[in-house]
């Protein structure tokens, strides 16, 4: 929509009279209406300049938002209701070139830097965009009265998983929506448990409720994506009475950028983005897709990552190709691998200098992900520190070595592990005694870098009981901006 | 006044309550579905000769997995063909 008459030749001018600069040149602006067709239009208020007459009231910003100004002086020259040429702050001698008038100004200085629009000034960008621009949020509106505290009434709505919730103003929704070029109206997937198709705009909205920034949208958006695959089986997911819920692993350039934690503590709490995607994501699952723990979710006793688990990968040092370049992505691309995990298990040795060794001790703790006695039919996730990968690459080993030297560490004979084995009724069956057994099925073991550079501390993330093709398969998706 | 966003779904559905329960089997076919965990099978095993001690008609269906909600095809099968559905979870 334009602001300008399609049959207006001339100028505008949108200035403010606390920019030092727009009082400085109020003889000039004098000057061109006398010389020139001009509008003059004024931010804060309409009796400046007090010289010109017929100044138009701007303080509703509309055109400022509509011909995006920033800066204030702006002298914009129109051809047949359209821009033809624009100039901010005071030049002298570019204000008198493009008005054609070489007099112009002719006690000022030959410059001057204007100040900021008022459009621009925090928060004022997304309740423009809103009041005037073609971005509708369609989400049904909730009233809160002044006397309530909107902090109670979302804890009563079901609307918090526990801990506060940033409340869902609309000016915090546009501004979060900023975070991508989508559009809102687009529906990234259908959420489970209710299989609710979902739009851009109501992960906008919970990704403001978990206290993510803007320039996180777009991992919350593929985890969201991923989520809703159907092979990650995230109905089945929540529904289990097992531990597990959705772990976003990030790739890529966007970590850093948006200051992901992939070092110190980087499983645990403290990093503002590690901690609200995640959480983010769980929220969506909640109040989108209205699974809900006691109703869908029929964990016995699930974990503390259900609130929200999320963290990037360790690749600037790795002398591993990351996760997601194993799965097929090029290390120029950002990344959200969601894999169905449990809890966090330590895997401590402190001992072990030899790659052989070091892998034989992982495999010890990997061996025990869901049961010790069930093999090949829960994932897991292996976080190797960095002070447990420097084994491997002082000794040049591969990431394919290592995980070939794993696999074999992971095989054991059938009858060692079968129901009852071991005076222990769980167990592979029977008859698969006489077999040798993998702990994991192709496919079903992941491995990142990542931690702190200091301790010999590796972990094991347990999936899901129902890991695989006929249950959830670990899923890896581009973001997008 | 302030206004805040509905992050829900905004599926406000009507609440159905489930049907009553039968006050007797005579005269009614009952399902007998197994969604895929181990042992669901020798539980329902035990169901079905019970029901059958009894006189009443039953019919075995299971779930291909039980990590998804039952296929659209299957839950139309068993309001086809049944009155009443015995469900083994197996947990």
């Amino acid at each position: 929509m334009s602001v300008i008459a399609k049959d207006y030749n001339g100028f505008i001018a949108v200035l403010k009279r606390d920019c030092a600069t727009c009082r400085l040149i109020e003889p000039a602006i004098l000057e061109l209406t006398r010389a020139t067709q001009l509008q003059v239009h004024s931010q804060d208020d309409p009796s400046f300049p007090e010289s010109v007459a017929d100044v138009i009231d701007e303080r509703e910003l509309e055109l400022s938002y509509r011909l995006d100004i920033e800066v204030v002086p702006t002298l914009i020259r129109v051809h047949d209701g359209k821009e033809a040429a624009r100039l901010t702050g005071w030049q002298r001698d570019e204000w008198r070139q493009l008005t054609n008038l070489p007099a112009l100004g002719a006690n000022l200085p030959e410059f001057s830097p204007g100040c900021g629009s008022k459009s621009v000034e925090p928060g004022m960008p997304e309740r423009l965009a809103f009041k005037f621009g073609e971005t509708q949020l369609q989400a049904r509106r909730v009233e809160v009265a002044s006397q309530q505290d909107k902090y109670e009434q979302m804890y009563e709505r079901g609307w918090s998983d526990g801990l506060p919730v940033v409340p869902p103003t609309e000016q915090r929704v546009l501004k979060m929506l900023a975070g991508t070029t989508r559009s809102p109206a687009e529906i990234i997937g259908v959420v489970p448990p209710d299989n609710v198709p979902c739009t851009i705009e109501k992960v906008a909205i919970n990704a403001v409720m978990a206290g993510c920034k803007p320039e996180y949208l777009p991992v919350v958006l593929a985890a969201v994506e991923a989520a809703c695959l159907d092979e990650f089986c995230m109905h089945g997911v929540l529904a289990t009475t097992y531990f597990s819920g959705p772990i976003v692993i990030v790739n890529g350039p966007i970590a850093e950028k948006i200051g992901m934690n992939w070092g110190h503590n980087v499983l645990g709490q403290g990093n503002r983005a590690n901690s609200t995607i995640g959480r983010a994501l769980q929220l969506v699952i909640r109040n989108v897709g209205g699974g809900r723990p006691g109703g869908v979710d029929r964990a016995t006793l699930g974990q503390p990552g259900k609130v929200g688990f999320c963290f990037a990968e360790r690749e600037r040092d790795s002398y591993w190709e990351s996760l997601a370049v194993e799965r097929g992505f090029s290390v120029d691309e950002s990344t959200a691998t969601l894999f169905a995990g449990g809890g966090v298990h330590p895997s401590g040795d402190q001992k072990s200098r030899r790659p052989e060794s070091l892998t034989r001790s992982l495999a010890l703790t990997l061996r025990t992900v869901r049961h010790g006695k069930i093999y090949g039919a829960t994932d897991a996730l292996l976080v190797v520190s960095p002070e447990n990968m420097r084994v491997f690459r002082d000794a040049g080993w591969s990431k394919a070595r290592f995980r070939h030297a794993l696999d074999a560490a992971l095989t054991v004979e059938g009858h060692d592990v079968i129901a009852g084995a071991d005076g222990v009724d769980e167990g592979m069956p029977a008859h698969l005694a006489q077999k040798r057994l993998s702990k994991f099925r192709p496919g079903g073991l992941l491995i990142v870098h990542a931690g702190g550079g200091a301790g010999m501390w590796s972990a094991v993330i347990t999936g899901w009981a129902g890991s695989g093709p006929k249950g959830s398969v670990p899923v890896t998706v581009a973001i997008k901006s | 006044m302030s206004s805040l966003l509905d992050p829900t779904s905004e599926l406000q559905p009507v609440r159905r309550d489930a049907l009553p329960r039968p006050r007797s089997l005579s005269d009614k076919r009952v399902a007998l579905l197994d969604i895929s965990k181990p042992r669901g099978d020798v539980f329902l095993d035990h169901l079905e000769a019970r029901l059958g001690e009894m006189g009443v008609d039953s019919r075995r269906y299971s779930k291909p997995t039980f990590t998804r909600v039952a296929p659209v095809d299957l839950k139309h099968q068993i309001v086809s063909e049944c009155d009443v559905v015995i469900e083994a979870l197996a947990d």
